[in-house]
């Protein structure tokens, strides 16, 4: 058989798995490291019919993606920590009024313009909490390019089937990659589109949760004439400010990935069988850990690792297992902590949390990570 | 006969929130008029708000309604349009929605010209916070920020949008119904981006400071202040100052600011990526 083996850049794969997820709109503006997504996008884009558009600014991006999702395309941006910032306001607005999109942002430096060129994970807590107000938050992590293309594909597939904008965290060094990979079998993928209504349009209401916690969404245009707004909302989609609506809304909106955790989340564990001592990672950083744990295997010191595929939601479980597992949990990051102030609420004593913590915009060595371990075997 | 506004309206919704004798309700109506005039399907026409008082106008229309963020309907806009270039797209915008938070997105939905149209109505504050002054607020006059008189200079919004790039461009004023209803069917003709600026009352929360409080006085004013920009190109600027322009900046038959354009694009903006499409589609 012949293999589908080609060269791929990180974010030329977030392009290609996300038109062969259905993706037919972006809207997006120039932000290093995250451009080459958008430049893809506009090659791509009209040879199978979507559309393109550079705005004039990150927040006119993140509307028209909006726009283009409730007019029944699927839709894609593409930004960078400072875009990203700019983009939460409308961020908010997806989550609220349950628009699915899918946001790329690839990582660098900050806080502000900081280091636009070098690599970081400077935005897991800016993905998590970014936008104000609660809303449930799906953000994937990628750390192999055959990972980009398989996370892009589950991105949109998630904000489809739980109608809520995803969060696709890429390092700078996962997008500018370039490596030899196969692709899957494209009549293999599984893609999913956003359940319709099955009623008639007078009986059908934007946001009823007669058919679930996730309401059935018609797009624009297909006869439904319904009415969307970031205020809180009844059924109807109109404003409303009734306490127990507003309450009971929020709440839905929570559980929509609360009780789809388990479906959602997504870890690798690594020579975990017999280890004492845990590398946990995530993104570029979990490769130099990968090289770490096997150069300490071969010192008898029994070491493995947990990766986190889907960043957020946290596997929760999985992480109070382990705090009463093993001795000590080693976090390397590219930032000053944003994950490992949040397994070191889990611990809350019972292990050690050991940080690594680099913002310099220079990968973390396996040898770091190597030493640290040798440090608490 | 009379028109049927019930028509396209969503009746369960009125009472609407706007103050008596507020002249958004005229825009709201001319709107509708107009969207008659031109034999719009109510399915394939989406209406697009930011956030202020005018921006609760799609709410009362039965059709596709979208009320966004603030100053950014422009954007969500223009995601839709894109993605159904054959649909119908009006965006209702107030003076500080489209001019101040949303200005980029203004200028640059004019550069774009794509084809969309963009009501304004400029009542000169911001009425739903409670009156502060906004980018069209006149110099001297009193909000709840310019207590002591404005001394912000003000934007004008059809020369605005005509430097921009905008290929329709209207103003007149609530006083005058018809005249809106002319100009936004002119707008909603137009194969491009469309900016209608309608003059408005907002005696709740400019007139009151500005000792016009009731909904008479502060039309009157207006209609005091109005000029026909025929007899304005006359007039020495000294003359025209705090004074309201009408008319119609720029129309697709007139040629004559022409040369303001040279840059303009030969086709409209989605025709010219459907072209881009055909083109390069996959066979």
């Amino acid at each position: 058989m012949k293999k589908n083996i080609k060269f791929y850049s990180g974010a030329e794969l977030v392009a290609k798995a996300a038109i062969d997820a259905g993706c037919r709109f972006f809207g997006g503006y120039p932000i290093t490291p995250s451009s080459e997504i958008a430049e893809h996008m506009a090659k791509e884009l009209p040879k199978v019919g979507g559309t393109f558009i550079q705005m004039e600014d990150e927040i006119a991006a993140m509307g028209s993606v909006i726009g283009a999702s409730l007019a029944g395309k699927k839709s894609l941006t593409a930004t960078s920590g400072p875009g990203f910032s700019l983009k939460q306001e409308n961020l908010g607005y997806a989550y609220m009024a349950e628009v699915p999109v899918v946001i790329c942002n690839v990582m660098r430096g900050g806080p502000s313009t900081g280091l636009p060129t070098a690599l970081a994970q400077a935005d897991i807590m800016q993905a998590k909490w970014g936008t104000h107000g609660d809303h449930p938050v799906i953000a994937l992590t990628p750390a192999y390019l055959e990972e980009v293309y398989e996370l892009t594909i589950k991105a949109f597939n998630y904000s489809e089937i739980y109608r809520i904008p995803v969060i696709l965290l890429l390092d700078e060094l996962i997008a500018h990659l370039s490596t030899a990979i196969e692709l899957p079998d494209k009549d293999l993928l599984v893609i999913k589109d956003r359940r319709k209504p099955t009623v008639t349009p007078d009986k059908y209401f934007p946001y009823d949760t007669a058919y679930g916690d996730v309401p059935p969404m018609a797009n624009f245009f297909e006869g439904y004439r319904y009415h969307v707004t970031g205020l809180s909302h009844n059924k109807t989609g109109f404003p409303t400010t009734d306490p127990d609506l507003v309450q009971a809304d929020q709440e839905r909106h929570l559980r929509k990935v609360n009780a789809n955790k388990g479906k959602i989340i997504d870890f690798e564990s690594y020579k975990m069988k017999d280890a004492d001592i845990v590398v946990f990672a995530y993104g570029s950083t979990s490769r130099a850990a990968r090289v770490a744990i096997d150069n300490a295997r071969k010192l008898d010191i029994k070491v493995g690792m947990v990766r986190l595929r889907v960043i957020w939601p946290l596997p929760e479980a999985e992480i109070l297992k382990l705090c009463s597992k093993v001795k000590a949990i080693i976090v390397p990051e590219m930032n000053m902590g944003q994950l490992s102030n949040v397994i070191e609420k889990y611990a809350a004593d019972r292990t050690k949390i050991v940080r690594i913590n680099h913002v310099g915009g220079v990968p973390i060595h396996p040898s770091n990570i190597l030493d640290v371990i040798k440090e608490v075997r | 006969m009379a028109f049927d506004y019930e028509k396209y309206l969503r009746m369960d919704k009125i009472p609407h929130l706007w103050c008596p004798g507020c002249g958004i309700g005229v825009v709201l109506k001319a709107m509708l008029r107009a969207m008659e005039n031109v034999n719009w399907e109510r399915n394939d026409t989406a209406f697009v708000s930011g956030i202020g008082c005018t921006s609760r106008a799609p709410g009362y229309i039965d059709c596709n309604t979208l009320h966004t963020t603030h100053g950014r309907g422009l954007t969500f806009a223009t995601g839709i349009k894109m993605a159904q270039p054959d649909k119908n797209l009006v965006i209702f915008s107030g003076d500080g929605d489209a001019t101040a938070i949303g200005g980029n997105h203004f200028i640059h939905a004019c550069r774009r010209n794509i084809d969309m149209t963009l009501i304004v109505v400029n009542n000169n504050i911001y009425g739903m916070t409670g009156g502060q002054h906004s980018p069209t607020t006149p110099i001297g006059f009193k909000a709840s920020t310019t207590i002591y008189g404005n001394v912000d200079p003000s934007f004008d919004i059809c020369l605005l949008a005509r430097a921009a790039g905008a290929t329709y461009v209207a103003r007149s004023t609530v006083n005058k119904g018809r005249t809106l209803e002319q100009y936004i069917q002119r707008g909603f003709e137009n194969k491009g981006f469309s900016v209608i600026e309608a003059v408005s009352n907002c005696h709740t929360q400019f007139g009151r400071k500005n000792n016009m409080s009731d909904p008479i006085s502060s039309r009157k004013w207006i209609e005091d202040r109005e000029i026909p920009l025929a007899k304005a190109r006359d007039m020495k600027a000294e003359d025209l100052k705090n004074m309201v322009i009408t008319g119609e900046f720029i129309t697709e038959k007139s040629d004559l600011e022409r040369w303001e354009n040279y840059n303009r694009a030969e086709k409209e903006y989605t025709e010219a990526y459907s072209d881009i499409i055909k083109k390069v589609k996959k066979k």
